[in-house]
């Protein structure tokens, strides 16, 4: 489908080689034509008089002028002569625009091979180090991350800081490249059916309270019973989270949605879903490679 | 002939002016309209889907195309950037064709899956809530207009008058697939699938 050529039928093929000829040949009757009208009055005008004494020279196109009209004729005809344009003529050059991409896509991965090869022989911690593989590092975090990440990888609303130390689905870097290639789906449900909203708002002041931003009142009691029944399957019974869930640790004071008591309720009721989608199809195997040890780089920056 | 006679006679010259205006056009655009390479559909485009076509057409109201086109060309450049270049097969049920000619955002013709539902949602509600440095408006009615699920269905029915294979069937169920739907969740699920029968990328959630 894709080096699939236009087939014109018969019919049409024709149609645009005669077309395009006659074209060719207007323009160049049309320019011998207007050279060579006469004059029919004697004083080199056109005959025309406008406002009493307003008159239009006829004098004929500058010579230089007129070359370049003609040259135009030739590169047209030496251009349908070399490249495809008449009907299915292919041209001499036998020219496509998909042989062209199909040469430079061929040109650039040899010209990477050896940077391929270069990387390659390194592991992805030495690669985090490497100033040359972090320089593309970069520009493919800008092309593939920044638009939720960040351009300075400090995340947004729903979206993690990669400058932290909190690593929602682990900071190791099996973790890190798992992330990038496969992707990662957060599964908090809903809980906006099975509790009341004085129950989620208990639930919300609780997890205010594991962060310092709630004093210890009956509330907060209520909340930690609640608390204890359910979240504990995925947030653990200290709240530290479970990282091969995903499921964040709710005492560190790092907040991915916000920490104001409204979202936490909204949060609760209606449960968080963030996507990370898979980056594998996107990229090469060593470009994945050269990306992960990017983040991974950012990882260890923020360990500092 | 002479000069005069032309300037002199205006229909012949509004004649002479049109035909000369028209040939590109008679040689590059009309045999195509003929050609089957630009009627077929590539492998795995269908008529959209009634959400989707709904969505399409909020794209289109908005305006979306005045900045972002959706033609990958088959430049080196581009194939890296976005996926593999566009064909004219998967245009075949666009009325009008999306391909756009200005690029201030970027080319949207492979987005399918790139970013989740929830990132989209966000984003056009405000895009500096993701993307701080962005320069594209916000569109947060979007989210408070329904989609009307009669006329989903009269749509339908027209481009299935025009030729796109909608089944009775498809289009008797089409009101129950964009009941109570926004015209966020349209445009939503219009950006989730572009490209992906190219690109093969599931659509993420």
């Amino acid at each position: 489908m894709l080096t699939d050529y236009l087939e014109l039928n018969n019919y049409w093929h024709w149609f645009v080689i005669i077309f395009v000829f006659l074209n060719i040949f207007a323009c160049w009757w049309l320019l011998r034509w207007s050279s060579k009208t006469t004059v029919e009055s004697h004083d080199n005008t056109t005959g025309h008089i406008w406002d009493e004494d307003l008159q239009e020279l006829n004098n004929p196109l500058p010579r230089w002028w007129l070359i370049l009209f003609h040259m135009t004729i030739v590169f047209g005809l030496a251009y349908l002569f070399f490249y495809p344009g008449l009907g299915n003529y292919k041209g001499s050059l036998d020219w496509t625009q998909e042989n062209q991409l199909e040469e430079l896509m061929q040109a650039k991965a040899v010209k990477a091979e050896s940077l391929q090869a270069f990387w390659n022989d390194m592991d992805i911690e030495t690669l985090a180090s490497n100033a040359s593989a972090l320089e593309t590092g970069t520009r493919m975090y800008a092309q593939y991350c920044a638009m939720c990440h960040g351009s300075d990888a400090k995340g947004a609303k729903g979206y993690p800081n990669l400058t932290d130390k909190v690593w929602l689905w682990g900071s190791d870097l099996k973790a890190i490249e798992h992330t990038i290639r496969k992707g990662r789906q957060a599964v908090m449900q809903p809980w906006k059916d099975q509790y009341t909203q004085t129950e989620i708002t208990a639930l919300a002041t609780y997890v205010q309270y594991l962060n310092g931003r709630a004093p210890e009142d009956e509330l907060v009691s209520q909340g930690k019973e609640l608390f204890s029944k359910t979240c504990v399957a995925c947030h653990g019974m200290d709240g530290k989270g479970l990282q091969a869930l995903g499921a964040p640790d709710l005492t560190n004071d790092v907040w991915l949605y916000g920490n104001d008591l409204a979202t936490i309720e909204h949060t609760i009721r209606e449960g968080r879903n963030g996507v990370m989608p898979a980056q594998e199809t996107l990229m090469s195997e060593y470009e994945l490679k050269v990306l992960t040890a990017y983040i991974y780089h950012l990882q260890q920056e923020a360990e500092k | 002939m002479q000069h005069e006679t032309i300037e002199k006679k205006l229909n012949l010259m509004i004649v002479l002016i049109a035909l000369t205006v028209s040939v590109a056009g008679l040689v590059q655009i009309l045999p195509l309209i003929f050609q089957n390479q630009v009627k077929v559909p590539a492998e795995g485009v269908v008529p959209y889907p009634p959400l989707q076509l709904a969505g399409r057409d909020v794209y289109v109201r908005e305006g979306c195309y005045n900045c972002h086109s959706q033609m990958v060309r088959p430049l080196l450049s581009e194939q890296k950037r976005y996926g593999p270049y566009s064909t004219a097969g998967e245009s075949v049920y666009d009325r009008p064709f999306q391909w756009g000619s200005k690029r201030t955002g970027p080319d949207l013709a492979r987005v399918g899956g790139r970013y989740s539902n929830d990132w989209h949602r966000v984003h056009l509600d405000n895009p500096r809530n993701l993307v701080p440095e962005s320069n594209m408006p916000g569109y947060p009615w979007l989210d408070k207009a329904q989609i009307d699920p009669e006329l989903i269905q009269k749509k339908m029915r027209r481009l299935q008058t025009l030729g796109d294979p909608y089944t009775d069937e498809e289009i008797a169920n089409a009101p129950n697939a964009v009941m109570n739907k926004t015209e966020l969740d349209a445009l939503v699920a219009y950006l989730q699938d572009l490209g992906t029968a190219r690109t093969g990328r599931k659509r993420s959630n």
